[in-house]
């Protein structure tokens, strides 16, 4: 096969990875502080659509960014509120966070179906960078925001492993009487974790709506949100290896099309369940894997805490 | 929000839960749902009491409306039932949509493989097909879920998407109908393949499985010992196997009963509704069945009643689609109840009071 249809494959690999790797990261912060956040479908939809109606409105993909970014922490701060002040069930909070964040979505976009974007985040390859063989064509020919997204990685793991505030915000996932104990704010913290991680599901969203696929079509997201809480368990809720997991599964999303250009038969409908499939599969190798090493889910998450009884 | 915000309110564990306070909690939660989803109708400078006027106008206000509701209300009675025995357990299983997508496979399978089968027949074979192809989706994800800790809100919720896309595959290829003009459509079923209906109405058969299935669930729940057991494995997994029972079994079986459920709630709408196998045959029915699982306490009488109400939601939906609403308002409506039931539980087994806090 040539060369070319493998580079382009992982390139595109990298574009598709990337409002999930968004998305995971936020995760990683949220379930690192001990709350479990199933509503990143919901809030990714919100971002989308979101991003998509002011970059219309402003003729600015950055203004639409930042209004998704702050569309998914409002959505993220209801979650805050039901799990940490009311100590909801955090499973089903979660979920009427993609139901609700799903039917507001539509409700917000109903006009924008199919209406085209002209201000859309392009392709900028970096001088110097994008010349390196292989490399280069994988990694560094893509838009702003997949540059972004290398920066927070590198971030969000120095955050976590190399600063107090990290050590801090891990200790509340683990042991939050502890914490409290010690004198950390466990519910400031928590409540600055959940919100955080909205805001990047927001950003995963508008990478959909102004990026990857400049458009609002409802349901747009297709289950990415719930392929990134599936690649936090995969990626041991390290922003490294999530980075790696995202890579594999933009790269699976994008295997359908590759297939057909190198004329190999199988339905479409097959090609599009593979991410599922895969995601399925990866999560019952990793979820067995850790019970062998001693990489394991934050001892607190889903679990509320409360004050009283400790 | 520091600690500093909540010293002066505070919850205080209650001695006993009044049944009033039980059946407040849900009752307010769809009011308070009602008020904040108006907020983002009157938005889009509609009136939200009109609107939901209008939806209530086309759910309840006319006989064709309330047999639709009730309609409706059959593939959301049927799999809310089957969720209510998961989340017992403390088993997410949120595939219900998929599950009853399989179900109306194994249906048509049975409907297309012996079409000329009497009704007799051929009825509880599309009854038997659906409920296993249903189960046996449930059960695929259980079986990591009982030996490796899988989570199975994740796997279930992905294996919707998979399920969706067989059916989709199945329509446009090996089962597509010759006569369709290329519409995703399987060929029209034969007599003996439709359930009978109550009169003219479009109300069908799937009704008394319903109540049939609802009321054998509360003598199992109340009066057996598995349902017992599924009662104890649900509140503490530790316990019931210190009590020798078989924790892993019951997973198994309980995930294969609550998507066999949803397969013959699929079963039910392609024999009674569609009358064939095509895209799109559920609204998100499976996905509305978590919130009426929940919002009914998981109380399979409770659930027979909030499924006609969330029934008579998705035909208001459809009601305000001509005034130039999203089909999915509906399900920002059950989402925000959804948060309001959730966030209200605390309500139950607290109280919040005002003033210093005792004894910490």
């Amino acid at each position: 096969m040539e060369q070319s249809i493998w580079l382009a494959l992982l390139s595109t690999g990298v574009v598709a990875g990337t409002p999930i790797l968004f998305a995971a990261l936020g995760e990683i912060l949220t379930e690192r502080a001990g709350i479990l956040n199933l509503g990143v479908e919901g809030m990714m939809l919100v971002g989308a659509v979101t991003g998509f109606m002011v970059t219309m409105s402003t003729h600015n993909q950055w203004m639409g960014l930042l209004m998704a970014i702050v569309a998914g922490g409002l959505m993220a701060l209801i979650h805050a509120f039901l799990s940490i002040t009311l100590r909801a069930n955090q499973v089903v909070s979660g979920l009427a966070l993609t139901i609700f964040g799903t039917g507001l979505s539509g409700f917000l976009g109903k006009d924008l179906i199919g209406v085209p974007l002209t201000d859309t985040f392009k392709p900028i390859p970096i001088a110097g960078l994008s010349e390196i063989p292989w490399i280069g064509d994988i990694l560094f020919k893509h838009d702003a925001l997949v540059y972004i997204s290398y920066g927070l990685i590198f971030i969000l793991w120095f955050f976590l492993y190399r600063t107090k505030t990290g050590l801090e915000l891990r200790a509340v996932g683990e042991n939050p009487a502890a914490a409290d104990a010690a004198g950390i704010n466990v519910f400031a913290i928590r409540y600055a974790c959940v919100i955080a991680g909205g805001m990047l599901a927001g950003a995963a969203g508008a990478y959909l709506s102004l990026a990857y696929a400049p458009s609002w079509l409802e349901n747009m997201t297709a289950g990415r949100g719930w392929i990134a809480v599936a690649l936090v368990i995969f990626g041991t809720w390290n922003p490294l290896r999530a980075f790696l997991g995202s890579f594999f599964f933009g790269t699976i999303d994008v295997m359908g099309f590759t297939m057909q250009t190198i004329g190999i038969q199988i339905p479409s409908f097959f090609l599009k369940m593979l991410p599922y499939i895969f995601t399925i599969a990866v999560l019952i190798v990793v979820t067995r894997e850790t019970k062998t090493r001693r990489v394991a889910s934050p001892e607190a998450l889903s679990i509320p805490y409360n004050r009283e009884e400790r | 929000m520091g600690n500093g915000s909540f010293s002066r309110w505070h919850f205080e564990k209650r001695e006993t839960t009044s049944n009033l306070v039980l059946v407040m909690v849900p009752v307010l939660s769809v009011v308070i749902g009602l008020i904040f989803t108006g907020l983002f109708i009157a938005l889009t400078g509609k009136d939200p009491l009109e609107v939901y006027l209008l939806m209530f106008d086309g759910a309840f206000g006319s006989a064709y409306g309330i047999s639709e509701t009730i309609v409706k209300s059959i593939p959301l009675l049927i799999c809310a039932l089957g969720l209510s025995i998961a989340f017992r357990m403390q088993l997410w299983n949120i595939g219900a949509e998929g599950q009853l997508y399989m179900g109306a496979f194994g249906a048509t399978w049975a409907a297309l493989t012996f079409p000329d089968w009497p009704a007799y027949q051929l009825l509880p074979a599309m009854m038997v097909a659906g409920f296993l192809a249903g189960g046996l989706w449930g059960l695929l994800p259980a079986i990591p879920r009982a030996y490796f800790k899988v989570n199975e809100t994740i796997t279930t919720l992905l294996m919707n998407y998979i399920a969706i896309l067989w059916v989709d595959y199945l329509v446009v290829g090996p089962w597509k109908d010759p006569k369709s003009f290329n519409f995703p459509i399987s060929p029209q079923f034969t007599e003996g393949a439709i359930l009978p209906t109550l009169g003219t109405s479009r109300i069908h058969m799937g009704l008394v499985f319903g109540v049939v299935v609802a009321l054998l669930l509360y003598i199992v729940l109340n009066y057996t010992r598995w349902g017992f057991e599924i009662r104890v494995s649900g509140e503490s997994p530790a316990a019931a196997r210190y009590a020798g029972m078989n924790y892993v079994k019951n997973i198994l079986l309980v995930m294969f009963i609550s998507g066999g459920l949803a397969g013959l709630a699929g079963m039910t709408e392609v024999s009674a509704i569609t009358q064939r196998l095509q895209h799109g045959i559920s609204p998100g029915y499976g996905y509305s069945a978590i919130i009426i699982a929940w919002l009914a306490r998981l109380h399979p009488a409770a659930i027979v009643l909030v499924s006609v109400i969330f029934g008579g939601m998705l035909v208001g939906g459809y009601s305000i689609q001509t005034s130039g609403f999203s089909s999915t308002t509906v399900s920002m409506l059950q989402g925000a109840i959804l948060f309001f039931v959730v966030g209200g539980e605390i309500f139950v087994n607290y109280r919040l009071v005002r003033g210093e806090k005792g004894g910490k």
